[in-house]
């Protein structure tokens, strides 16, 4: 575990949970993506995805770093990416529902891919301006890695929702499955507010509308339920992520405080 | 074999020996052709069987620098694979009857990926001594008298060699860590030092193909020679992480200068290769699996690739009869 100091600094810090959130959304999709490492269904693509969950594990430390060291300074207390990955329990992370669904079959996968490289895309856009320096500085290394994963997996939507019966039934399946965990990305949560309170709504209207253009383009018809499941930002978690993180953390966790 | 087949025999043989790469369209024995073929997909299935056992660990990975590390090795094997399917297809096979012979039991890999990763130290040995073994192998193969396939070894030799690299620097990590630490790393040894032995085919006396294979410059060590080279290189890096190789026998020897090693357990050997390895089944199960549940996403991407062409045509059509 955390050490408590450290816990209760994030816990009373805005912008330690804000950087949190960012870094969990990205190490989690990552953790999901390289699942499919060896077991794509081309060799190609099992490159490609295998480098997105590399750009995303890239970012997520980029953040995890940071954070860590905002917390050293703050607390006294030396704190470290890996303590901040490994140590934590799911009540204490913050990213959303929708990146730690287990990936279902290649089509979910890709799905789910577009539908939060696309929120990252604008997010970080966003970011770039931001009075952050160092978190300034992420956005514009990240902007251009989540430029070409938003244009794979839209690629990959169109491809599939257009291609075959099978492929098109397939895609109806995974964006109905998907679609109600989105609304949660797009509501800033209160330690969100103050530094996207002001773009949140550009960036939701962005979203929808890339959303809605490659969704035409897939012939896919846009859902229309927006009953939205949420609770990841808050730490209350679907069910899966306990063993995603039981599996991710069993090393630090049977052999604690050492060396790897 | 008629005059004009044995002059291109001749001169096929004196181009190997000037050392000048065949082409692909070059004239070549067809037991040329066909050496190749195997043993370029053979050692392309094995880079892809190969991503298995280390991608066991991509999700446990200890800290987030090691699954960085982790996962760009087992992506860089899918890329191993890659060019060397690329290099076998401009014999005249295309990947998916490669695939095919693969899923069929017809076509074999690298025995060694038929044992099981059990622990994170598994990670390293895997880098310092498979891909260790693998270099020993691949680069000679570098200069081989298959143009495609020298050139991809090339690449894949500037990898492999970080590879092994990472893995040693991983073991070592560990060496110098706890005593649980430590003994993951030996046990890992143990379990890796014999079958990565094995890696280099059998005995120069009972190894069919090595003949012919020297002769056409596809082969230029032997088996054993490789073999001694490897034993000569580990048992040297093994004191840097003060740990030891299961074998008593092993001791350098004076007048040889080279280390002398305990005898292999050829029988182990067969036995994977026949498919009794601890993993057989759950590999190629693993490869079969990603290949069938896939079918559908390739059938898709063929599908729409096929509409879009057709579309473009109809609307080029369109705007011809338009400025008609
Ligand atoms: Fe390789
Ligand atoms: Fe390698």
């Amino acid at each position: 575990m955390l050490q408590h100091t450290v816990q209760t600094c994030i816990h009373s810090d805005t912008q330690l949970k804000y950087l949190l959130q960012l870094a969990d959304n990205a190490l989690i999709l990552s953790h999901r993506n390289s699942q499919w490492c060896g077991h794509g269904p081309i060799l190609e693509q099992d490159i490609a995805l295998t480098n997105i969950a590399l750009d995303q594990l890239g970012q997520a430390r980029n953040l995890y770093q940071y954070a860590a060291l905002l917390l050293t300074e703050k607390t006294g207390i030396t704190t470290t990416e890996d303590q901040l990955a490994y140590l934590r329990d799911t009540g204490e992370f913050k990213n959303c529902l929708l990146a730690e669904l287990p990936n279902g079959d290649w089509g979910q996968t890709v799905m789910r891919n577009f539908l939060i490289s696309s929120y990252q895309f604008f997010l970080y856009q966003e970011l770039q301006y931001s009075n952050d320096g160092q978190l300034k500085a992420i956005a514009d290394k990240s902007i251009k890695e989540i430029t070409y994963h938003v244009r794979w997996s839209a690629d990959w939507v169109v491809r599939l929702g257009d291609g075959t019966a099978e492929s098109h039934a397939r895609m109806v399946q995974a964006l109905e499955l998907l679609w109600a965990y989105t609304g949660e990305m797009l509501e800033p949560c209160d330690y969100e507010l103050p530094f996207i309170a002001k773009q949140s709504s550009f960036i939701k209207a962005a979203w929808e509308a890339k959303i809605a253009a490659v969704l035409a383009e897939a012939n896919l018809i846009h859902p229309t339920n927006d009953w939205m499941q949420s609770g990841g930002k808050k730490g209350i978690h679907t069910e899966h992520f306990g063993y995603l993180l039981a599996e991710m953390q069993f090393l630090q966790r049977a052999y604690p405080g050492l060396e790897w | 074999m008629d005059q004009t087949a044995n002059q291109l025999q001749d001169q096929f043989q004196q181009r190997i020996d000037l050392e000048q790469k065949i082409e692909p369209k070059d004239w070549m024995p067809e037991k040329y052709r066909q050496t190749l073929i195997r043993q370029i997909s053979q050692h392309a299935h094995s880079e892809i069987i190969g991503m298995l056992p280390e991608g066991n660990w991509i999700t446990r990975a200890p800290s987030l620098k090691r699954k960085a590390i982790l996962l760009a090795k087992v992506q860089d094997e899918a890329g191993h694979g890659l060019y060397l399917y690329s290099a076998a297809e401009t014999l005249g096979i295309s990947r998916d009857e490669m695939y095919e012979q693969l899923h069929s039991g017809k076509a074999k890999y690298s025995s060694i990926f038929n044992y099981p990763t059990l622990s994170w130290a598994d990670m390293g040995a895997i880098g310092w001594l498979v891909d260790g073994a693998a270099i020993m192998n691949q680069v000679p193969l570098c200069r081989t008298s298959f143009g495609p396939y020298a050139r991809a070894m090339v690449r894949v030799c500037k990898e492999e060699s970080f590879h092994q690299r990472q893995g040693f620097e991983c073991l070592l990590q560990l060496s110098k860590g706890s005593e649980v630490q430590r003994q993951m790393c030996q046990d890992a040894i143990n379990r890796w030092w014999w079958p990565s032995l094995m890696m280099f085919g059998p005995k120069d006396d009972e190894s069919p193909n090595s003949k012919l294979s020297m002769q056409w410059k596809i082969k230029r060590f032997t088996n054993d020679e490789l073999r001694q080279k490897f034993v000569d290189m580990i048992a040297e890096q093994i004191k840097l992480l003060n740990m030891v190789l299961p074998d008593p026998e092993l001791t350098w020897n004076e007048q040889t200068k080279h280390y002398d090693y305990g005898a292999i357990n050829w029988e182990e050997f067969k036995q994977v290769i026949q498919g009794n390895g601890p993993c057989n089944k759950e590999r190629l199960e693993a490869r079969k699996k990603a290949w069938a549940d896939g079918a559908w996403v390739r059938d898709a991407a063929i599908a729409h690739a096929t509409k879009q062409a057709k579309r473009k045509a109809a609307a080029q059509t369109y705007s011809a009869k338009e400025t008609e």
